[in-house]
């Protein structure tokens, strides 16, 4: 009995070595992947004639940049492909500059960029279209009195230097600061827009937007961060720097908690490929929009 | 009825064949789970390294410089099923000796199938009782215990104290119900030749009845461990989140909540730790079994000797 054991032990462990080694090289292939797109679309520029119809339109469209806008481009690539069926629309996510750079090295059509761009990436010729815009609301318990907070005021909260709510004009009540887990997209806009990255202490670390809506209004003195579209009765939404939290300060550009998405291009959309420009009429036709509403953004004023 | 013996040995074979394949399925599955978790777990462990990945306390996986140690949790995981089974196990053995020896037929027929019915409560139901009663009470503690305390950092009431409790009633069924059934199994004649030898009721018990049942009541205790271990929704949702030591008043987060939490938007190198993470959840299980198992090989033996 205990021979057998033993002997299934080793075996098991043999399998599992050998397995590990098998996986351990599958993998990498993205890159390639990526070369290979660069190609198709200088190729499939001049194959198409002017047509609306979806149908008609094929070739790639390929993105690259912002890990924020992941569900972005994922949810717009995949309602484009559904009305474009025969154009293939692909993004990478490997962050905002070097989306941009992957755009001026030719590499992609479109740059993510989850933030303006500079002028230093502006003067090489690329394009900012922001095509939607992403807003945090600042939410606490409804029976919190503070209403108003400065946006540093804010910032030491989450790093744990302002412990407590009469530090800010409030009650006395200790401060539970409640964000999101590491790789959310609301906590890695959050904390880029307070300039507070990898520095917050948080007290909870919630895995999602109800929940963390939940907790705030069930918690005296607690303080969380939501998109602002899930913004509702059960928690107060708090005024930063005296701007309230809603669509009108964030397209006016008072509210601080917002950045905007950008898909960059290189030159003007009228100068793209015929696959790039359908994918922004896309984007702008009421198709489009609602993809963005779905996701959780606003869309930016009239351009 | 010609050929009939031909006939019986074909459906013979193939009910042998079918027994053969469901068998095979849990033994495949196994091993498939064993092969596949090594296999996703340990790349990371040489990317980031053993000593940073088991023994680092700074969890930071998206920071610009990542850092990913996971102590604070696998501590966390130890101590936090620890304290559930100090809590959960002597509730657990003294009510299976309620039901079986103390309490009239009447009572036990209605505290035995609540124990049952404990068991098939789904671990959210557990969560969310958790969330709305136990935290708020427990914030209320924590006010009062760390009033005017300048470095405590609140946590609402989110903590390892909740979720310790929260898993102590888990397990609770658990451990009842094995060792209602091992208790009953001590024979009869042990009972009555303690009694007999002018021994208390009580006396029995403590020195006769449980010593005798002591490698199931160890069973049971074993596989309240695993549960504990391996519980993920229900303390998700009580004990905070934030990675730190595991002090009962500190939001914590337990090898299971950091899968749970933490997969739907890892990328890349924090996805493969994350993985890693589920190899030591996995390993501990594992480690888990093999003491039941040993501990069910001793039992023959214990009752050879009397």
């Amino acid at each position: 009995m205990k021979n057998k054991l033993v002997k299934m032990m080793a075996l098991l462990t043999a399998t599992t070595m050998v397995a590990a080694g098998v996986m351990g090289c599958g993998s990498d292939s993205s890159d390639a992947n990526a070369d290979a797109n660069t190609d198709t679309t200088a190729s499939d520029t001049t194959a198409n004639a002017d047509t609306t119809d979806g149908s008609d339109l094929s070739g790639t469209v390929t993105l690259a940049g912002s890990t924020s806008m992941e569900k972005l481009a994922n949810a717009m690539n995949e309602a484009f492909m559904e009305k474009y069926p025969n154009v293939s629309a692909t993004a990478e996510f490997t962050g905002s500059s070097a989306g941009i750079e992957s755009l001026e090295a030719g590499s992609v059509d479109i740059g993510d960029a989850s933030r303006a761009l500079s002028d230093d990436e502006k003067s090489q010729g690329v394009v900012e279209n922001i095509v939607a815009i992403d807003g945090i609301a600042v939410i606490t318990d409804t029976a919190n009195t503070v209403t108003d907070i400065k946006s540093e005021d804010l910032a030491k909260v989450y790093t744990g230097e302002i412990t407590n709510w009469k530090d800010l004009g409030g009650p006395d009540e200790q401060i539970v600061v409640i964000g999101r887990e590491a790789g959310s997209g609301t906590r890695d806009a959050f904390e880029e827009l307070m300039d507070v990255k990898d520095s917050c202490k948080y007290a909870q670390e919630l895995d999602s937007t109800g929940a963390v809506l939940a907790k705030v209004a069930a918690t005296p003195g607690a303080v969380g961060y939501v998109s602002l579209d899930v913004l509702d009765d059960t928690v107060n939404g708090l005024k930063i720097n005296s701007v309230e939290p809603t669509e009108d300060n964030i397209l006016a550009g008072d509210y601080v908690l917002q950045r905007p998405f950008v898909m960059a291009t290189k030159g003007e959309i009228s100068e793209q490929s015929k696959q790039v420009q359908a994918y922004f009429d896309f984007i702008n036709s009421a198709d489009g929009q609602n993809v963005i509403k779905s996701v959780g953004l606003i869309i930016p004023n009239s351009k | 009825m010609t050929g009939g013996k031909a006939t019986k040995h074909i459906v013979e074979t193939i009910a042998k064949v079918i027994f053969l394949i469901c068998a095979a399925v849990a033994i495949v599955a196994v091993l498939s789970i064993t092969v596949y978790m090594f296999a996703k777990g340990t790349p990371a462990l040489a990317k980031v390294g053993v000593i940073d990945l088991l023994f680092g306390t700074v969890w930071q996986p998206t920071a610009a410089t990542p850092s990913y140690g996971i102590l604070y949790i696998i501590l966390t995981s130890i101590a936090g099923t620890a304290v559930a089974i100090l809590i959960g196990v002597p509730i657990g053995i003294l009510t299976a000796v309620f039901i079986t020896e103390v309490s009239n037929k009447k009572l036990a027929a209605i505290v035995q199938p609540a124990v049952e019915l404990l068991a098939a409560i789904p671990s959210v139901i557990y969560g969310l009782l958790g969330l709305m009663v136990l935290n708020p009470l427990m914030y209320r503690l924590e006010k009062r215990v760390f009033a005017g305390s300048t470095t405590h950092q609140f946590t609402g009431g989110s903590n390892l104290l909740s979720a310790i409790i929260v898993l102590a009633i888990m397990i609770l069924p658990t451990v009842i119900n094995i060792s209602v059934s091992s208790i009953r199994a001590v024979p009869g004649h042990l009972k009555s030749a303690s009694l007999a030898l002018g021994a208390t009721h009580i006396q029995t018990i403590f020195k006769v009845m449980i010593p005798a049942a002591r490698s199931g009541i160890m069973t049971g205790v074993v596989l309240g461990i695993g549960r504990a271990l391996g519980e993920a929704m229900a303390i998700n949702l009580v004990a905070g989140g934030s990675v730190n030591l595991p002090l009962p008043f500190n939001s914590v987060r337990f090898l299971t909540t950091q899968i749970v939490s933490e997969m739907s938007y890892a990328e890349g190198l924090h996805r493969e730790v994350l993985f890693t993470v589920g190899l030591v959840l996995f390993i501990f299980i594992m480690i888990i079994n093999l003491v039941l198992a040993q501990a069910r090989r001793k039992e023959p033996l214990k009752n050879d000797r009397k």
